[in-house]
C-alpha cells in the first residue's frame, strides 16, 4: 500500500522537499511516527492533518492512494 | 452619473449591477495591516467603491518595503503607513471615506476600534495580530478574511462567516493556541518575493468584495494555499471544533499581547560534568524528552516526556528544577523554553545530549 503525504510552508525546511511516498502506514499515527523517525525537527513543529484534502483531529485509517498533507501556520505579510 | 462612469466596468458585469455596487458603497471594512498584504487589499477595496475604509498600522515606511508594499514611494520612507497609505487612496478614490489608526492592534484597543465596521481584513505579518484579530472577531461576531504568506507560499481563507452558525470556522480551529517560541523557526525577518502578498491580498480583496456584495462562493470552510514556484493551487476543507478563545470580552482585554519571539538563547546550558552533579540533588528533576522509540532507553530520568507531548503534559511537571536532556542537546533547549514560558520553572539544557553523555561514560 502506498500512500503521498504533502510538506507546506516552514515544514519544507525541515524534510527538504514537498512530498514523499510512504509504504507502511496502515494509518496516520503511523504516518506521523514514521515521519518523526525519519525527521526529527517534526516533532517539535506544529501543523495541522487533513487527509484528502480534509482536515482531521483523529487518527485515520488509510488506504492505497490516499494523500496526507501537513499544513504549518504561516504567519509572513 | 459619474459614479455610473467610475464603476462601469464592474457595474455592467452579470450579477454585480447597481445593487452590488450600493451595497459596496454602504459598506465598511477595516484593513489591519498596511504592508505587503495590505497594499493591494486597500488598493482594489479603494478603486471598487467600498465607502468607509480603515486602516491600522503602527509601523513606518522604510525603503526595504517598496519591493511590495507598492502603495508606497520613496518619498513616504519614514512616514507612518496608515496615515501615507489614506494619502495616497484619497488620490486613487476621494469618495470613500478613510478612517486612521496610526497604531498597532492591541488587547486594549481592538474591540472598541472592530467594533465600528462591517468587517475586517487580516493582513498582518505576525501571529499575536491574527489571534487578536481572530478572537475580537468572534467575540463581536464579525467575519474577516485571512491571508498570510511564508515562503513562495501563501494561503487564504474566509473566517468567522456569521450566517454559517455553529459551522462557523475561526483561525483558532486550525491552530487552537498560538505557537510557543520552539515552534516558529525564527523570528527574523523572513524573505518574501513581491508578487506573493500582491496575489494572495489581491484575492483577499475579492474575497472582502464578494461578501460584501453577496455575489459567488466564499472561501468559508476552505483554506486555499497558493505556491508561486510551482504555480500549484492545494484547497482542503475545514473542520470546526470547541476551540474559540476567549469567552468574554474582560478576558480578551486581560490577555496580554504576548511577545513570541524567545530565541533561546538565554536558556542555561550545562555540561556532562556539571549534569551529573546536579542530577543528584534533591531538588532537581531530570526530564528525557526524546521520543518513546528512541534508543537507547536510560536509567537516570526522573521522566520521559516526548517533545510531541510536553505541551499537553507540562503540568505534570512537579515545582522543581528541571534538568532537560535529549539525544543531542537541540530540542531540549526547546523543551527548556516551553517550561519557562508556560510554567516558569528554572530550566537547564545538557548540552551535546545523551551523545556527549555516553561519550564520557564509558
Amino acid at each position: 500500500m502506498q500512500i503521498e503525504v504533502l510538506f507546506f510552508g516552514s515544514l519544507k525546511d525541515i524534510t527538504g522537499e514537498a512530498s514523499l511516498l510512504l509504504a507502511d502506514a496502515k494509518d496516520t499515527d503511523t504516518v506521523q511516527e514514521q515521519l518523526q523517525k525519519r525527521y526529527p525537527a517534526l516533532a517539535a513543529a506544529k501543523y495541522f492533518t487533513a487527509l484528502n484534502k480534509e482536515m482531521i483531529t483523529a487518527n485515520k485509517t488509510l488506504r492505497e492512494g490516499d494523500t496526507v498533507a501537513l499544513m504549518p501556520p504561516f504567519s509572513g505579510g | 452619473m459619474e459614479k455610473l462612469e467610475r464603476y462601469n466596468r464592474q457595474m455592467i458585469l452579470p450579477g454585480f449591477g447597481t445593487a452590488a455596487q450600493e451595497k459596496l458603497q454602504a459598506a465598511s471594512v477595516l484593513v489591519v495591516g498596511a504592508g505587503g498584504l495590505g497594499c493591494p487589499v486597500l488598493q482594489y477595496l479603494s478603486a471598487a467603491g467600498v465607502g468607509t475604509i480603515g486602516i491600522v498600522d503602527g509601523d513606518s515606511v522604510s525603503l526595504s518595503n517598496l519591493h511590495r508594499q507598492v502603495l508606497y514611494r520613496e518619498s513616504d520612507i519614514g512616514l507612518n503607513k496608515a496615515k501615507s497609505a489614506a494619502e495616497h487612496l484619497q488620490q486613487l478614490n476621494s469618495e470613500t471615506e478613510y478612517k486612521i489608526y496610526p497604531y498597532a492592534l492591541m488587547h486594549a484597543n481592538a474591540l472598541d476600534i472592530i467594533a465600528a465596521f462591517d468587517m475586517v481584513v487580516d493582513a498582518t505579518d505576525n501571529f499575536a495580530a491574527r489571534y487578536t484579530i481572530n478572537d475580537a472577531c468572534v467575540l463581536l461576531n464579525k467575519p474577516f478574511v485571512y491571508g498570510a504568506v511564508s515562503g513562495y507560499e501563501g494561503q487564504l481563507s474566509f473566517f468567522n462567516l456569521p450566517a454559517a452558525g455553529e459551522n462557523t470556522i475561526t483561525y483558532r480551529d486550525l491552530f487552537p493556541v498560538p505557537p510557543a517560541a520552539h515552534e516558529i523557526p525564527n523570528c527574523a525577518e523572513a524573505g518574501v518575493l513581491g508578487t506573493l502578498p500582491g496575489l494572495i491580498g489581491t484575492l483577499q480583496a475579492n474575497e472582502a468584495i464578494k461578501y460584501l456584495t453577496g455575489i459567488g462562493e466564499l472561501l468559508h470552510g476552505r483554506l486555499l494555499t497558493i505556491d508561486l514556484l510551482t504555480g500549484k493551487q492545494f484547497e482542503m476543507k475545514l473542520t470546526a471544533s470547541a476551540n474559540k478563545g476567549p469567552v468574554t470580552k474582560e478576558q480578551f482585554i486581560e490577555t496580554g499581547d504576548e511577545i513570541f519571539c524567545d530565541t533561546g538563547e538565554d536558556i542555561e546550558e550545562i555540561s556532562i560534568a556539571e549534569f551529573l552533579q546536579m542530577k543528584e540533588k534533591e531538588n532537581v528533576f531530570v526530564l528525557d524528552v526524546r521520543e518513546k522509540k528512541e534508543y537507547p532507553p536510560i536509567d537516570f530520568s526522573d521522566a520521559q516526556i516526548p517533545m510531541s507531548e510536553l505541551k499537553e503534559q507540562i503540568y505534570s511537571l512537579p515545582e522543581k528544577e528541571i534538568c532537560i536532556i535529549c539525544h543531542q542537546g537541540i530540542r531540549s533547549i526547546y523543551a527548556a523554553q516551553l517550561i519557562r514560558n508556560l510554567r516558569g520553572l528554572p530550566v537547564y539544557s545538557v548540552r551535546g545530549g545523551l551523545t556527549a553523555y555516553f561519550n564520557q561514560q564509558p
